[in-house]
């Protein structure tokens, strides 16, 4: 039983990824020129970001609205839906590095991971550097920040 | 897992282009992925979490963090393309 669970577990995890990154390049947003585009307000400016980012959230409304109601996911296992609400300094700090950075290169986490994927060397240079960031913030930021 | 190999589904099986066109340098990427790693992490959250799934559950924490980097990132692609 455990062992089948875990194969549909690992199964509906991958799927799951499938699908983001496929969504991720049909609309473009897995191409870092198409971020900028966005972000570039006072350049020739692309929207494309906002209704794709407005489509997900419609459906992430009613997904989320589905899943707050289940105490348990549809292979068993627990809900992890995050509950905190207060707004405090490492959200706003951690942000704030975060769309500097997403502005610098046009790359945020998941579609550097499909660029990355689909072989861009640079996608690997940015990812690698992405993990050291990550690996700073446990070795540092968890103690004295 | 899943997103690693999803150019090769996109590719293979559905015939899609996958090609991406990346104009940052080596230096600029390594800085950006050092703040967009951190970032996440010190942020708890990226565009995905806080912008997708944290909108999509009306959570306070991830507007907040959502206006935050939309507006730094319109700040530094003004700054990077328009006055440097």
């Amino acid at each position: 039983m455990s062992q089948n669970h875990s194969i549909f577990s690992n199964g509906s995890e991958y799927l799951i990824g499938v699908l983001f990154g496929l969504g991720l390049m049909i609309s473009g947003m897995s191409n870092p020129a198409k971020i900028l585009a966005f972000l570039d307000l006072a350049g020739a400016w692309d929207p494309s970001l906002i209704f794709v980012m407005g489509g997900a959230v419609l459906i992430g409304l009613l997904a989320f609205y589905l899943a707050k109601k289940r105490t348990e996911n549809f292979l068993g296992g627990a809900m992890h839906i995050p509950t905190r609400r207060d707004i405090d300094q490492p959200l706003i700090v951690g942000s704030a590095l975060f769309g500097v950075g997403w502005g610098l290169a046009g790359f945020c986490p998941g579609p550097a991971l499909v660029s990355l994927g689909s072989g861009e060397s640079k996608a690997l240079v940015f990812v690698l550097a992405m993990l050291v960031g990550m690996w700073i913030f446990e070795r540092i930021g968890q103690k004295k920040l | 897992m899943g997103l690693l190999t999803s150019p090769l589904w996109g590719k293979y099986v559905f015939q899609m282009n996958t090609k991406a066109a990346i104009d940052a340098d080596y230096l600029t990427l390594i800085v950006a992925g050092l703040l967009v790693g951190f970032g996440a992490r010190y942020g708890s959250g990226c565009t995905s979490g806080h912008g997708i799934c944290g909108l999509s559950r009306l959570s306070p924490r991830s507007l907040i963090a959502t206006l935050t980097f939309m507006g730094c990132g319109f700040f530094v692609v003004y700054l990077v393309r328009h006055l440097i």
